[in-house]
């Protein structure tokens, strides 16, 4: 008896929340659905009429469409992988026990405190930029010409930036993962004659299989998404070199001001997001298996 | 051969000192058991003889080689871990193997070595698993199984026993015991487990704050312990411990009597008391006795003795089993 009341209750208490989440996201999704089989553009108002599935079809047949899905996999998958091969290192130096660690770890997070706006903006302007930027400057030093990053290497100067930013997540979350490692393991791994590198490879390694699959599924989502820094820095172009998903939806919607397109091409993103953690779960997600 | 010599080791970490001055002679083949309260240095000696830990000063002989700058795998020990420190990730073939594999031995001789220990440790028909899928006394097997496959001069156990319920320890005391005897290698063993050390040592090292208490035989440190803290520490239950008149009478400062020398005796032999707990166990009877001036002591009687609490006893000590101790707690010899 007691059991039910309290299921009552718990479901009682639970509702106003579940009925938020779920407006909260029902009503977005209804909405694109719904001006994804319009013709809707801002320029015409006053034209909205049905047209079925003709929205897609100009989606996924612009030119532009296909570059920009290419460009985001290149954009996640150069991301994951720098974070992740520089990451790992980078977490296993600051576990050693140096002077001044917990300094140097909250210097190590730091940039994934930086909005991504701004850290565009210190990176297009005085970093990377070909007269005024660090990296020119130091190019002149040594007597090479200085690199125009966002005309002649855009896609390569995105990245960067966004590994950037996400270096010191996949460092964290490695970090706590190394530092929750089992210590008499390690000794006796070296009773057993293991070298520093067997060690890493045969304990360590696998060890950190498990949050590797964390910041490969968290870098995923938020990853397909990188809006500001493009919007920023090249504004997707020179041509669409660095146009992504997220770019090419809002040209469409807000250069283009095409609504209907736009939303159409939304929910293509949400198909192709799911078809990527589908692939996703099923590579790397048995890794989460207890 | 495993003979491992210590001399003079001192270990001290900042300001405090771990262990002073130790000095012991570990015979090839014996049964050694570092035995003392928590936090006496035992563990850090084990670790010591291991190489998981830098000597601050004195020698440590393997063999009459003195290996304190020799790194830990080149030692020729392999170690038990409390944890067991099983690596998770591998089988129990490759946790057993891992060892041989880091040595560079060819295929086909690890898995002969590996089929051999997995036989000696009945643990053949879970070579394919991983440990998490194993009960904790599997689990302290393949542990165990990881230390012998390595032929090493000796075996270090780090409280192996402590995580296991009180049935399983009992017979891995045992099974532990006939595999040193049968592999008849060296074995150093740490426990605070006072029974442990008396059930399985060919001989004990008491330890106390760092320093060797004494080194005997399980029957030398029970028959003549070389101090109080040796005299109270093995034997349960633990010695009774009588100072006053009844002490200087022998000449001693302190007099100790075990629990099992104390006769309940007729009206008017002996001390008198009255009973304060009586512990009927069947086989045994404890009973806790306030003797007045001469503080509680505990008695122990064989079988079942119809005393309880309240009764009026009174207790004769054997006078060959007494211990006398002088003003600085050691043993006076006859």
């Amino acid at each position: 008896m007691a059991t039910q009341q309290t299921q009552v209750l718990a479901r009682g208490l639970l509702t106003p929340a579940v009925a938020l989440l779920l407006v909260w996201m029902i009503v977005p999704l209804a909405m694109t659905i719904y001006f994804s089989l319009l013709h809707y553009n801002l320029l015409d108002p006053g034209s909205e009429a049905f047209v079925g599935l003709e929205n897609f079809r100009y989606f996924l047949t612009d030119p532009a469409f296909l570059a920009s899905l290419q460009n985001t996999l290149v954009l996640v998958g150069s991301v994951l992988a720098i974070t992740i091969v520089l990451g790992v290192p980078l977490a296993l130096l600051l576990d050693q026990p140096v002077l001044g660690r917990s300094i140097v770890r909250l210097m190590v997070i730091a940039p994934f405190f930086v909005m991504p706006t701004v850290s565009a903006l210190v990176w297009k302007n005085l970093l990377l930029h070909p007269v005024s930027g660090l990296l020119a400057w130091l190019s002149t030093l040594v007597g090479i010409t200085p690199i125009d990053w966002f005309n002649d290497a855009p896609m390569t100067a995105i990245i960067m930036i966004v590994a950037w930013q996400w270096l010191p997540f996949a460092t964290l979350i490695l970090l706590t993962a190394l530092q929750s490692q089992d210590e008499e393991q390690k000794e006796a791994a070296e009773m057993d004659g293991a070298s520093a590198l067997s060690t890493f490879l045969y304990l360590t390694l696998p060890h950190l299989a498990r949050p590797i699959t964390v910041v490969i599924l968290i870098e995923t989502i938020f990853l397909l998404t990188v809006f500001a820094e493009i919007f920023v820095t090249t504004g997707g172009g020179p041509g669409l070199q660095t146009t992504n998903i997220a770019f090419l939806i809002y040209s469409q919607a807000l250069i283009q001001y095409d609504v209907g397109s736009a939303s159409a091409g939304g929910l293509v993103a949400v198909v192709i997001a799911n078809i990527i953690a589908f692939f996703l779960v099923r590579v790397v997600g048995r890794n989460l298996e207890a | 051969m495993g003979q491992i010599t210590l001399q003079g080791v001192h270990k001290s970490f900042g300001q405090l000192d771990i262990i002073k001055d130790a000095n012991l002679d570990i015979e090839d083949g014996s049964f050694v058991v570092f035995v003392g309260p928590s936090g006496c240095g035992k563990t850090t000696l084990l670790r010591l003889i291991a190489g998981l830990e830098d000597v601050t000063g004195g020698r440590i002989l393997i063999d009459g080689q003195n290996v304190v700058n020799v790194p830990p795998a080149k030692r020729g020990l392999s170690m038990v871990f409390q944890s067991y420190a099983l690596y998770p990730h591998m089988s129990v073939r490759g946790n057993i193997a891992f060892g041989l594999k880091m040595a560079g031995l060819p295929r086909a001789e690890i898995d002969r070595k590996v089929a051999a220990a997995a036989a000696t440790l009945n643990l053949t028909p879970y070579l394919d698993r991983k440990p998490r899928e194993l009960s904790g006394g599997q689990r302290q097997r393949v542990a165990i199984g990881r230390a012998i496959v390595r032929e090493p001069k000796a075996f270090l156990f780090d409280e192996p026993l402590s995580n296991l319920d009180a049935a399983l320890r009992v017979q891995m005391r045992m099974e532990v015991t006939r595999l040193q005897k049968q592999l008849a290698t060296t074995a150093v063993y740490v426990t605070h487990d006072q029974v442990e050390a008396m059930t399985m040592a060919d001989r004990i090292v008491v330890l106390n704050a760092g320093r060797v208490e004494q080194y005997g035989s399980p029957l030398e440190l029970y028959e003549q312990p070389a101090n109080l803290f040796v005299a109270g520490f093995i034997g349960s239950p633990k010695m009774n411990f009588v100072s006053g008149p009844p002490a200087d009478q022998l000449g001693a400062a302190t007099i100790g009597i075990r629990p099992e020398h104390l006769r309940i005796a007729q009206e008017g032999e002996g001390w008198p008391g009255t009973v304060s707990v009586a512990e009927h166990l069947g086989s045994d009877t404890f009973l806790y006795v306030d003797g007045g001036a001469l503080g509680l002591l505990t008695v122990r009687g064989i079988g079942e003795i119809h005393l309880k609490s309240g009764d009026r006893v009174w207790l004769s000590p054997d006078p060959a089993r007494l211990h006398r101790f002088d003003k600085d707690g050691m043993a006076i010899r006859h």
